[in-house]
């Protein structure tokens, strides 16, 4: 009966038949990669001093924050006792990969991003708390700690400390998704999953979705705002867009053909997962959709002068399959690893639900909530006014 | 240009919020962790007593032992000397515990093909027969003794 | 009455389901008062459990039992048991079938090359993979090496299903927590053998204490040539199978 329904072939340890992790385990690296991507971008202007970005400074933190927020969301939706998720923080097991990324989260979110995001804002949520009317006001003057110095000395102070929170930031990032990937590439008895390329290739991955997240978002909002585009700076992120994917793909096809020239035990089940029930969403969506074709789009740009309106429509479809491209990658290796079983003798199929706490809806309202923590964010803390005066 | 006292003083009152965070997170943690945690490993030591403190539903062979001594006997003369009762009679904790409930009787004609139908993957020279072929509609034990197995 | 009693404990020495915890702790479960006796020790004892491939004959009495024992919900499993078809020409891929994890036996089928039964159960690692990767100790290795899952402190994150390379473990759809083979610690404890051990007619499976230097196991590893599940895995497992096969993974 259920193997029926899940279109059994071959053979699977009896307990094997039901998938253990979800779409929203999809979803998890998916939204913590686009975290860590939009926050290494913020990084370039701040520590790397690339000016061009600079428009989209503040408008990564605030999306790197509302991503942050929801990240942990599908996991909890996914246990099976969340009122227990507390005990990650109470006992957390030193061996466990899981446990560990708990620590890291926290540090990321409360050492690394608010601290960031408050001291860049904290003039302005001085000047707000003084300004605004209403409820919000209260807001303002809580996140204020009730201290309205904003002198030159405490502003250079701000800055300092900001710029050294940026530095460590960014090997913070750059461990936030790094580890997703070992939580993966750490379990041996899954060959699909267990290389040690997995952490690096998680991280190359997430930067490459973080920034096309980034540049989507900021030819957006412009667009809705009814603003010119900063062309220069778009420039500037398709062609660090580009670099950071030529290093992922580099990355995967080495993993690939290790793979296919190693041809261990596992080659023959795992070709075959392949060559069929992940040839939709791997070769088709991941592989030729999702990084040949932007890519593709990307190099061209590098290497020929395309008009302005040309280059926005190549940006804007590179970045949209980037984005598609990424999400299909988590899916095959989140899914991808469950469909054979560890006997290397058969196969099993994901039944998506639909209104069910792990099914669709849940997935794409977990999509629609940072988009919406975003908005709320950019009313609270307006990322572009100081910008616009300037120029 | 040098940080001073006065211009760190939000930052101060940051790291204050923060301390104060923390120390309740360890008092929070204090009060929720439960207090055998840690006694052997990491984990919850009462909970080995929990789970030995299961009801079983199999009694052991020793068990029917007591009582049914004559079978015991019995058994000796035959193969299925090392076969525990409940292998046959299921399980008999229920039974053991307040003999008055008196358990049924297996049916030869199912029971004993479970073992003895042939099956290519058994292994050779494990007594099997094809049961169709063998006894047509008849029950094992009309022929067979079940505690002492020979015709 | 007590006589045959002390007859029954005299001749325990020879059965040799039965450990020197048992005989300690017999009496009590004779007298049918399991619960008052001698506290168990857990320092003394190292549980581990021997298969012997050759005397598997696939009757399914130790799922079933294990089922009834354990209370194990219908469509998972603590043990089952795998019917193996290996032909000669082609050995790296044995057609393998374990209906309903062999719970109501095997039907007949035509064979293209040897063909055997392997039942299987957690390995109780010594070095678990599932136990490594729990965020919060819900699940782990007892002093008297078993693998246990708390059921009132797991999350349900399922990691561990993910990380066990022998697919022992499963949601139980009651709790909304992992479950698993406990070797009948609530049995074992008490001085009994587990219940598949207990069902199992030809003495294919046994329950076997490394720290008692009376018991039989230490024979069967020294006299024959013993193999575990995936060794390439390095999981520490304390299955023990005789005259298993290469070709069973």
């Amino acid at each position: 009966m259920q193997e029926a329904v899940h279109a059994v072939e071959g053979f699977l340890y009896p307990n094997e038949v039901e998938l253990q992790w979800s779409i929203l385990i999809v979803l998890y690296p998916y939204i913590t990669g686009l975290v860590a991507g939009a926050f290494i971008l913020a990084s370039l202007e701040r520590v790397f001093k690339v000016e061009a970005v600079k428009p989209t400074y503040r408008l990564a933190l605030l999306t790197a924050l509302a991503f942050l927020l929801v990240a942990p969301l599908p996991l909890q939706l996914h246990l099976g006792h969340p009122e227990r998720s507390l005990e990650m923080y109470l006992t957390p097991h030193k061996s466990s990969a899981m446990a560990m990324f708990g620590f890291v989260y926290l540090w990321y979110l409360m050492v690394v991003l608010l601290l960031e995001i408050w001291l860049d804002y904290r003039k302005d949520i001085v000047q707000l708390s003084q300004t605004t009317k209403g409820p919000v006001r209260l807001i303002y003057k809580a996140l204020t700690l009730g201290s309205s110095n904003v002198s030159p000395g405490a502003l250079n102070a701000d800055d300092r400390i900001g710029y050294i929170i940026t530095v460590i930031g960014i090997p913070s990032a750059f461990l936030l998704h790094g580890y997703v990937g070992f939580i993966f590439g750490s379990i041996k008895a899954n060959p699909w999953w267990s290389t040690p390329l997995m952490p690096i290739v998680f991280l190359f991955s997430a930067m490459v979705s973080g920034i096309a997240a980034v540049m989507m978002l900021y030819i957006v909002t412009t667009w809705l705002r009814k603003k010119p585009l900063d062309m220069r700076c778009v420039d500037t992120i398709a062609k660090y867009l580009f670099y950071a994917f030529v290093i992922d793909f580099s990355l995967e096809m080495l993993d690939l053909i290790h793979r296919i020239y190693e041809a261990d035990e596992s080659f023959h089940t795992l070709d075959f997962m392949v060559h069929t029930r992940l040839f939709l969403s791997q070769v088709i969506l991941q592989i030729i959709l999702g990084t040949g074709v932007p890519l593709a789009c990307l190099a061209a740009t590098q290497l020929w002068t395309f008009s302005e309106p040309v280059r926005r429509k190549l940006y804007f479809t590179s970045g949209l399959l980037t984005l598609i491209g990424i999400f299909a990658m988590r899916w095959n290796v989140v899914i991808g690893g469950q469909l054979f079983s560890k006997s290397f003798l058969g196969y099993t199929s994901y039944k998506m639900e639909f209104a069910h706490r792990e099914g669709l809806l849940a997935a794409v309202a977990l999509m629609i909530l940072p988009f919406l923590l975003l908005w709320g964010l950019v009313k609270l803390l307006p990322p572009w006014s100081e910008h616009e005066a300037k120029a | 240009m040098r940080i001073t006292f006065k211009d760190a003083a939000h930052l101060i009152r940051l790291v204050i919020v923060v301390l104060i965070a923390m120390a309740a997170f360890a008092g929070l943690r204090s009060l929720m962790v439960p207090e055998s945690f840690g006694q052997y490993g990491h984990y919850r030591g009462n909970a080995l007593e929990e789970i030995r403190a299961k009801p079983v539903s199999f009694a052991g062979r020793q068990a029917c032992a007591e009582c049914h001594d004559a079978v015991v006997e019995a058994k000796k003369a035959g193969k299925h000397v090392n076969i525990g009762c409940e292998a046959c009679h299921g399980a008999q904790a229920k039974h053991a515990e307040d003999p008055s409930l008196k358990p049924t009787k297996p049916d030869t004609a199912v029971l004993c093909a479970r073992c003895h139908e042939k099956n290519s993957a058994k292994p050779h020279g494990f007594p099997q027969v094809a049961t169709k072929d063998h006894n047509t509609g008849m029950a094992c034990g009309d022929c067979h003794q079940p505690h002492q197995p020979k015709l | 009455m007590s006589t045959s009693r002390r007859d029954l404990l005299s001749q325990s020495g020879k059965w040799l389901f039965l450990t020197s915890a048992a005989q300690a702790a017999l009496e009590f479960v004779l007298a049918g008062n399991a619960e008052a006796a001698p506290t168990y020790n857990m320092h003394t004892h190292w549980w581990a459990m021997t298969i012997d491939i050759n005397k598997c004959i696939g009757c399914g009495n130790c799922v079933r039992a294990c089922a009834e024992e354990n209370g194990v919900p219908k469509g998972f499993f603590r043990t089952w048991i795998e019917r193996y078809d290996v032909p000669s020409w082609e050995m790296e891929h044995p057609e393998v079938d374990s209906p309903n994890g062999g719970m109501d036996g095997f039907p007949e089928k035509p064979i293209k090359g040897k063909s055997f039964f392997v039942p299987k159960l957690c390995n109780h690692c010594a070095h678990s993979p599932c136990v490594q990767v729990c965020p919060v100790g819900a699940t782990f290795e007892t002093p008297d090496g078993l693998v246990l899952v708390d059921e009132k402190y797991c999350l349900g994150c399922r990691y561990c299903v993910q990380a066990c390379p022998y697919g022992c473990r499963y949601i139980n759809p009651k709790t909304n927590t992992v479950d698993k083979c406990t070797l009948c610690y609530h049995r074992i404890s008490k001085g009994l053998t587990t219940a598949c051990c207990e069902a199992c007619p030809t003495g294919c499976r046994t329950l076997a204490d490394l720290k008692n230097p009376k018991d039989p196991v230490h024979d069967f590893l020294r006299t024959n040539s013993i193999q575990v599940l995936k060794p390439q895995m390095a999981t520490g497992s304390k299955v023990y199978y005789r005259g298993l096969d290469g070709s069973v993974r």
